[in-house]
Formats: C-alpha cells, structure tokens, sequence
C-alpha cells in the first residue's frame, strides 16, 4: 500500500468537496478497494470515507418501495425482516454475498458504484428496475451500468441510496466460482407491475446486463417451465479459466430457472 | 495401554501455545537492528539480463543495498543444488543447470530472483525494488512440456538443448513387452497428473544474522529439516564451515514438502546479513509463495495394462513425461524417479514392470516433492488403470483388485521394493462394509430420480515411508544418507529432554515421541520434552518428509532409551546392591528379580549423577545417551479408500457423498494425530481431484497465483470421513509403524476420478474435475448416448 491521505467528512458536501480534490476515491466498505491498494494495483492519492455519512444510513420499506441508504451493509439488508418481507430475492442476494466478515463491511452503495462484473447487487438494481439515488440526481438502473467497472456516475458524485420497487415476486441464484466464490453466473429474477425482468451478473463481458428472451417467455408464463428450454447465446460471454462462455451461457439457463423456483 | 501410553490418543501438546497464538514462527522474531528484505522476481517467463540499473533505488529512503547475481558471483556464493543424481538409460547423468540464488544473465521463470533490496523498513524495500531499473531481452517462454522437447524450442539451460534433463527407466522392458505380446486383454489409458502448489498456512521465511564479533551466521528459517539445509548452506553454497552456521526452523506452519527444499531466499538473506552488517529478514507474501515455492506434481503419461484370459495382471508399461520447471529442486530427481516408479507395482501381484520417464526444463517454477512425491503420482497411474481394466473387463472393480491382491508376505515387486507385511484383502474388505457398497444400487437410483448422478470409486494404495535405508538410497543417487538421530538426556530428578533429527511442521512430535518416553521409561507425559530444530542443539538430523519421523525418528528414540536403560539396570544394581543380571525394569520401577527391593526412574537417575554408589572409574556417572538408526527396509503403508460422489449434471457440481477411509500404518502410537493426519489428506487428495490446479498462460504468466483463482479445498467440500484402521506390524522397526502423514493424499485422487467416471460412464475426466470439467463430460456423454 502506498501513503495517502485519509478525510472522515461528516457532510455530504463536505465529501463532495474532498472527492473534487486531485485522485481522491470514495472508501465505502472498502472490500474491493484496500485489497486492490494492499496489492498496489491502485494508489490513489486521498481517501474519502463514507462511513461518517447520516444520510447514507438506513433502510426504509414504503408499501411500494424499498430505499436503502448507501452506507447500509449486506449483512444489514440480508439480516432485515422488513426487506425480506418486501423483495425477498433481495435480502437472499445480500446474505449471499461473500463471506460474514465482507458482508459486514461491504456496502450496497460501494458495491452498485465499483459495478464489478462479478458483483451480485448490480444484478438486483437491473431486474427490479432499481433507482440510484445520488447526491446530484436521480439514475434509472437501466441507464446506471454503463460496462466492466463502469458507471453513470461523474467524477464526485456520491450514491447516497438505492430505491427500489417492490416486485411481486424475486428470486436470486448463483453459481459461484469454485475459487474465489463470487458469482461466475448470478442471475435475478423479478415479477414487476411492468412485466418479468431477468438481470444476469457474473457472465457478461460487458457486465451485468437483462436477458430478454427470458423476460419474454416469463411474462407470458411466470413459471420454470416456461425457461426450462431457453438457451442464452455465447456471444458477449467471459471466458476464464474457471468457465468458458459456453459454459456461462449453459448457466444462465439454469441459473435463471432457479432463481424463477426460488422467486418469493 | 496407559492413559498416555502407546495407542492413547493424548491430545497434543503442543497445540495449548498454538491456538493461544503463543507459538513461535519465524515471522515472530524480530533481532536488534533488523532490516527487510523483498525480492525483485522476473515479470518475464524467460528473458536475458542485459542490464540491472539500481542508482535510483538506492537513492531511494532507507534503501540499505540492491543486490545482484554479480554480488552473488563476486563472492563466490554457491548456486543452489539438486541432491540426488539421476542418470540416463544411456549411463549419463542428469544435466543440471545452474542455480544461482539470484540470476545471472537470465531469468527462466516468473517470480525468478532478479535481486534483492534490503531496507529499513518492508515498505522501502518494496518502494526500492519499484526503482530497480532492469532491461530484459525476452526469450519465448517453454511451458507445455510436450512441445519444450520439439526442435526449434527455446533453451531453458545450455547444458540441455533439447530441455531434457534425464531420459530414465526402470524395470525389465524384455519381460514387459513379452507379457504385453502374450496378454489376452490391454488397457491403454493416458493421465494427466496436474500440478499443484503447496500452500502451507505460513508462508516461507527467513532471518539472517552474522556475529561479526563470533564470525558466525545464524538463520531462522521454516524449514522441514534444519540440519540439512545447514550441511547444503555449508558445504555447497560456502556460507560459512557447519560449526559457524546455525540454523533454527522453530515452530513452522505446515510444509508438505515444500519446506524441505533449501531456496534463494533464505540463501540470500544469511549472505546479506553480513554483507549488510545488519540481521535481514524476509516473509514470503501468498503471491511469493505461488511464485516461487516449488510446487508438486506435474506429470503427463501413458500407461498399459496387460491381463490373461483368467483375469490376472501379467504386465504394466508406462510412459511418463515429469515437469521439473527452471532449475531443479533441491529433491526434484527423485521424486518422478525412485519415488515414483518402484510404486508401479501397487498391491498387485503384477510380474513385469517397466516404466520410462523423461524429466523435462520448462520456463516455471521449480516442480520437488510435494505430499506423497511421486506415490501419488504412481498410485493414481495404478488404481486409475485397475479401475478402467475392471470396467472393460466386466469385472466388479473389488473383486478384480481382490484377485490380483499380493498375499504373501515378503513379496519382492519386480521394480525395487520389497513388501515387507500386509493384508490388503482386510482392508478391502473392511472398507466395502464400511462404505456399505452392498446399498450403492439403491442410493445411486435414489440420486436418479431426484436427477443427479452417482458414483463409487475405489484406490487401493501403497507407498513407501520410513524413508530410508541409507545404502540403499545412496545406491539409488542420493547425495544423503536417511538415518535419523536421537538424544536422551536424563536430568537429575529423572526428568528427560529428547533431542531429536526429526521436526515437527504440524505432525505433533512434542506429543507422539513423549508418549513413547513415557511409556517407557514409565514417567509421567510432563516430564518428557521434545527438543528439535535447533543445530546448535541437536547435533545432526535429516529432518521429516515421507512419513519418516515415526518409523525412523522414533526408532532412534528407542534405541538411545535401550542404552538408557541398560545404563540405568547398572546404577540400580549398585544402589540396590544386586547383580545387574538380576535387575529389572517395569512401569518405571526396578526392581531385583525375586525381592522387593525397588528404585524409581527418577531416583536411579540422581543416583547416577551424584555418583556415590559406585566406581566412578568403573561405570561413568551421568545418564545420557544417543543413537543414529538407519532403517533397513522402507515401511509400507496401504489401504482402501472409497469414494462416493453425487453430480449435478446441470451444473458439474461434483458432491462427495461419503468418504470411507481403512488403513493400515501398524502400530499407532496416538489414533488421534493419525486420525488428524487421514483428514488432512484426503482434504490436500480431493484438493488435487476436484479444485486445484497450476495455471501458466502460452506467455509462461502464472494465471492461478492468488485464492481467486487458486481453488483449495474447504471444509464445506469435504464429508465427514468414516476413517478405520486394520493392523500389520511392520517387521523393520522395533515399534512396528509404518507412518500416516501421506495416505491420504495418495489415496485419494483416483478414489475420486474413479467415482466421478463411475458415475459419467466415461474412462477418463481430468483433474482438477472442477464443474466446467464435468459438466463438460457429462454433456459429452448425453449427447454420445442421444446420438
């Protein structure tokens, strides 16, 4: 790790403020960020932790909608009745992430903002048609991952919370990669008011993107049946030593008929 | 048996500093003035040094010195060597490269020592090594062994231009071929045994010191045998004459081979110490470790089985190709030879046998002995072969091993070994009722009506521990003798310290070698330590691998405590006033035959020093005794194992259902470290079947170099093992042990590639059978049984 400087603001403009200065990150969770800096893969110049952040807090289930502050760890979610009443298939994603120790640490808001193609939080803000709240403005999910560790979001802008609708059933599955357990195929599965959503994480050599064909053959049918013969294409898959894109794209498949099964 | 006797499985010792994190590694010492040490290692699989450039680094805060291969050479520091000859069908020998501990004009593997930048603090050193400017001249990376031996390929050293370093063979190829031409039935099937790296939970380290006042170097260092590194640090690399070189391996965090190799690292840091004036220390991070620690395995081959018309084994034949990476380990020859290939015969009555290696330079890491060296690569051949000849025979895979089982005892193997006692029918019986193979029908169409797979697989192993009669060894290339030494020291209140060659990584000696002085002496288990990894200490040794410090180690523990005792018998009868004839020795009394006059232990052992009960000149006083054992057969170790597997054919997700373990390592001395040891590997086995696997890229760029790539096994992959033992004494020892620490890692692989094509209907699936392997091979075979 090399030398940087560490701010603990304790207003979102003041975080704002910082984050403006020259090479400054945002430290949310950190689970993606100190391990990259202990490696020296990346050095940037000043921290800006989030932690201090009130805004950032907190969970809040509406009868339609689920917010979720930024700062709000996977254990929290996972570990909240409300959400697991509201979207169930959000709370099993969040209590699936990693292990006990990241799940204490990482952060919803840390987790959407990194936008790692292997993360399991991108794959939920897609297929429940997540809104991402930031402290300038307020982004559709389907505009916010825009490719491989790649947002919306401009330089400085802090996510502050994630709002999301509440679906009349969801569902997670995930096939982890046998190493480092994150998802090689994570698929969600969402029954919205404006018809079936498919979000696929793990896979996509562009990052988490909606799989179609599925949402198609679920809206006319909410059922595994109605996937169990569905086969996603290969084009546009990673390929790694662990799982080739013919392999991911055989795990879409079933992954996307699990987490259908799985849908409360 | 006694509470903590032989056979009581006494909880160990050792394990109260451990878990309350009061052990000693050598990361915990810290000497005055010490300074850090970090690596510059090649980013490049093969490349020519053309310049280093260290003026910026040095200039650098708190830099101390950037060493290089010039400072190497300019003190006449010797290169690391390979200890056990090898020489061709032809008669040569094996051509080994030279070894510098930091390169000399060229790199061979990523990770390879460039140089070293020793600095105040680890930070600086690493900053410093970011300015080492170094301008390399890329060669093409040899990496598939297979092509490394093709014409036109890069040379890896000059001494060996077609990247061979030995073409080596075993057996009577006359004989093997005749029964080949005379089988009724071959099987022919090509294997591929992957390579692994080792991964102890601490990683390597290493402190220097030099004595300026003594002119004497001391280094701490995580090493399986302190003596031997001492003797190759002193007598090959020049360092400094043995009685100026002190090395220490304290509490070390796990081996499995890996640390009996004698690297650059510690090399380097006890040289730089002086040239430093400064203690340098070094600890390996996970990354260094993946890099550089040699790793295990490694092994392409083509293997035959001939069989008669009555189902009996006539021949096996075998071609293998080894991967010994850059440069060649410290034990690296021996491990696809004599370690190997004198296993080809399993537990099988087998008539002809002749195998071939061809031991091969790539551009990677240095490849030695990693748990079992070359009995799991032997056993994987054989059981693999059975296996698949059963199969092809319609044959049940038990009954063709049971009919083909070695009965009587000593059986001479045509490849070397000797088999010395066993009763391999036991254990395969023992294991069919354990793994109640009788109700696998039923579970196996339970698993297919909730859509899985599944499948039983056998391995029957053996090995050879107790490594070794020395003679023998050495008539077989190694540079050492494998005796083992051992010292017992009475003190006046009769409690006793054992100084012992062997080391413990991890195997519990401070708890397994005071049970034996306990029960024998008849003292109580507290009274005993165990001092070992000290060359000051303890005067020579030749360190634990191949499952030896119980058959040898422990042996030599026994001998010292027969001299103990006859001197003790000669004390006791002065102060008892008796014959020494007529005295005897139980439960830690002595006793004169017929009387009931008695002493205890400790009081004989105050007798002995104090000295007034007899000549001084006649019998010397003091109780102390040492004793060298030189074993006179390797011990034989074999069981059964099964494996059961359920797979997810939508997935590849392989399942291990059930686990049964029989073995048989006669005598246990404590069921509970054996037990432990039968656990961890077959967690290091199935590691090997199902997760872990070595990743260079076409450019030689290791690919699995960290945890996100490199799958070691967890605990929520493994079952909770049925583990029984049967009993032969093993006849070559005086305590009739055969040694557990590898079993389990030979056992396992086949037990679980058996299972997994058991349960595909395939031949073959390679290891690691991570799920895209088997969802491959289970798609192959629906689309095969469709079409």
């Amino acid at each position: 790790m090399y030398p940087f400087a560490y701010h603990r603001p304790d207003s979102l403009a003041a975080a704002a403020a910082l984050l403006a200065g020259e090479d400054a990150k945002a430290l949310a969770g950190g689970q993606t960020l100190l391990p990259t800096m202990k490696m020296r893969l990346a050095s940037p110049a000043a921290l800006v932790d989030l932690s201090k952040l009130r805004e950032l807090h907190g969970i809040e289930v509406s009868g339609s909608t689920v917010t979720i502050g930024a700062a709000t760890t996977h254990a929290e979610v996972a570990g909240s009745a409300a959400v697991a009443k509201a979207i169930p298939g959000l709370a099993a994603l969040a209590g699936g992430i990693g292990d006990p120790a990241v799940r204490h640490k990482g952060t919803i808001g840390g987790s959407v903002a990194n936008n790692d193609p292997a993360a399991d939080y991108p794959a939920a803000c897609l297929a429940l048609g997540a809104t991402i709240v930031t402290n300038k403005r307020e982004i559709a999910a389907d505009q916010f991952f825009t490719g491989l560790f790649e947002t919306a979001l401009a330089e400085g802008e802090i996510i502050t919370k994630v709002r999301f609708p509440v679906a009349q059933a969801s569902g997670y599955a995930k096939f982890r990669n046998p190493a480092s357990r994150y998802a090689i195929v994570g698929v969600f599965a969402a029954k919205t008011a404006g018809g079936a959503r498919v979000a696929v994480t793990g896979a996509g050599a562009g990052g988490v993107f909606r799989w179609k064909e599925a949402e198609t053959a679920l809206a006319a049918n909410w059922s595994e049946a109605a996937v169990a013969g569905l086969k996603a294409s290969a084009a546009g898959l990673n390929s790694d030593i662990h799982a080739d894109a013919e392999y991911r794209a055989h795990l879409i498949g079933v992954m996307t008929k699990r987490a259908v099964a799985a849908a409360k | 048996m006694s509470a903590t006797g032989i056979g009581a499985s006494v909880r160990r010792k050792e394990d109260h500093r451990f878990i309350t994190g009061k052990g000693r590694y050598v990361d915990d010492i810290n000497r005055p003035g010490q300074a850090h040490a970090y690596f510059l290692r090649s980013p490049h699989a093969h490349a020519t040094i053309r310049s280093i450039d260290a003026a910026e680094a040095l200039a650098m805060p708190g830099v101390l010195a950037v060493l290089t291969g010039d400072d190497i050479a300019a003190d006449k520091v010797g290169g690391l060597i390979c200890g056990w000859m090898i020489h061709s069908k032809d008669g040569s020998p094996m051509k080994a490269g030279a070894h510098p501990p930091l390169a000399q004009g060229k790199v061979r593997y990523v990770g390879d020592h460039v140089a070293v930048v020793i600095a105040e603090t680890l930070a600086q050193a690493r900053d410093g090594a970011e300015k080492v400017h170094v301008d390399y001249g890329v060669l093409p990376a040899v990496v598939d062994m297979r092509k490394a031996t093709q014409p036109g390929a890069a040379v890896v050293h000059d001494v060996a231009p077609d990247n061979t370093v030995f073409n080596w063979h075993l057996g009577d190829k006359g004989a093997t071929d005749a029964a080949f031409a005379a089988a009724k039935h071959v099987t022919k099937l090509d294997l591929v045994n992957n390579r692994l790296a080792p991964n102890a939970m601490e990683p390597r380290a290493a402190v220097g010191e030099y004595d300026e006042g003594e002119g004497a170097f001391t280094l701490y260092t995580t090493s399986q045998n302190p003596h031997v590194a001492r003797l190759v640090l002193s007598a090959f690399i020049g360092i400094a004459p043995e009685h100026k070189l002190r090395v220490i391996a304290p509490d070390v965090g796990g081996g499995f081979g890996s640390k009996i190799f004698i690297y650059a690292e510690e090399t380097v840091c006890v040289w730089a110490a002086k040239k430093v004036g400064r203690p340098v220390k070094w600890t390996a991070d996970r990354t260094e470790a993946f890099l550089a620690d040699a790793h295990g395995r490694d092994h392409i081959t083509h293997a035959e089985m001939a069989v008669d018309g009555a189902g009996r084994i006539t021949g096996v034949r075998v071609h293998t190709m080894a991967n010994l990476g850059a440069y060649l380990s410290t034990f690296a020859s021996s491990v696809p030879t004599y370690l190997y290939a004198p296993l080809l015969s399993g537990q099988y009555n087998i008539p002809a046998i002749y195998a071939e290696v061809d031991a091969i330079y790539t551009t990677t890491a240095p490849v030695d002995a990693y748990r079992g060296a070359g009995r799991p690569e032997a056993t994987f051949v054989v059981e693999r072969l059975i296996e698949i000849t059963a199969r092809q025979l319609k044959m049940d895979p038990a009954e063709f091993r049971r009919k083909n089982f070695i009965t009587a005892f000593p059986h001479q193997t045509p490849v070397i070994m000797c088999y010395d006692a066993g009763d391999y029918a036991k254990a395969l019986d023992t294991a069919v009722k354990a793994a109640d193979v009788g109700g696998f029908a039923a579970r196996r169409a339970d698993s297919e009506r909730r859509g899985k797979l599944r499948g039983l697989g056998y391995s029957a192993y053996i090995e050879a521990c107790g490594i070794a009669p020395s003679a023998a060894v050495g008539s077989l290339g190694a540079g050492v003798g494998l005796w083992e030494s051992a010292e017992v020291r009475v003190n006046p209140i009769g409690t006793v310290e054992i100084l012992t060659g062997s080391h413990s990584h991890g195997q519990g000696h401070e708890t397994t070698f005071a049970q034996l002085v306990s029960s024998r002496l008849g003292i109580p288990l507290e009274n005993v330590s165990i001092v070992h990894g000290d060359t000051d200490k303890v005067q020579m040794g030749m360190g634990t691998y191949g499952s030896r410090s119980g058959a040898v180690g422990m042996s030599a523990i026994v001998k010292a405590l027969d001299k103990i005792e006859a001197k003790a018998k000669k004390v006791a009868g002065h102060v008892l006033e008796a014959a020494e004839g007529d005295i005897e020795f139980k439960d830690g009394k002595f006793t004169v035959k017929g009387t009931d006059k008695a002493i205890d232990f400790g009081s004989v052992a105050l007798q002995a020093y104090i000295a007034h009960k007899f000549n001084g000149q006649e019998l010397e006083p003091g109780l102390k005794e040492s004793a060298f054992w030189d074993p006179t057969n390797f011990t034989f170790p074999a069981g059964v194992h099964i494996c059961e597997v359920e797979i997810d054919p939508d997935t590849g997700v392989t399942t291990i259902a059930k686990w049964t373990a029989v073995d048989d390592f006669g005598v246990l001395i404590n069921p509970m470290i054996v037990e432990g040891q039968v656990h961890g590997g077959i967690a290091q086995g199935v590691g090997q079947a199902l997760c872990e696997g070595v990743v260079y890229n076409a450019n030689g760029q290791l690919v699995s170099a960290s945890y996100m790539d490199y799958q070691m096994p967890r605990a929520g992959d493994l079952p909770s093992y049925v583990v029984e033992t049967v009993e032969t004494r093993c006849p070559s020892n005086p305590l009739g042990i055969k040694g557990c620490g590898e079993a389990g890692a030979i056992a396992a692989p086949p037990a679980v590639i058996n299972a997994i094509t058991d349960a595909l209907g395939t031949e073959d699936v390679p290891m690691p059978a991570t799920p895209k392997v088997v969802w491959r091979a289970a798609a192959a075979r629906r689309q095969k049984s469709a079409a």
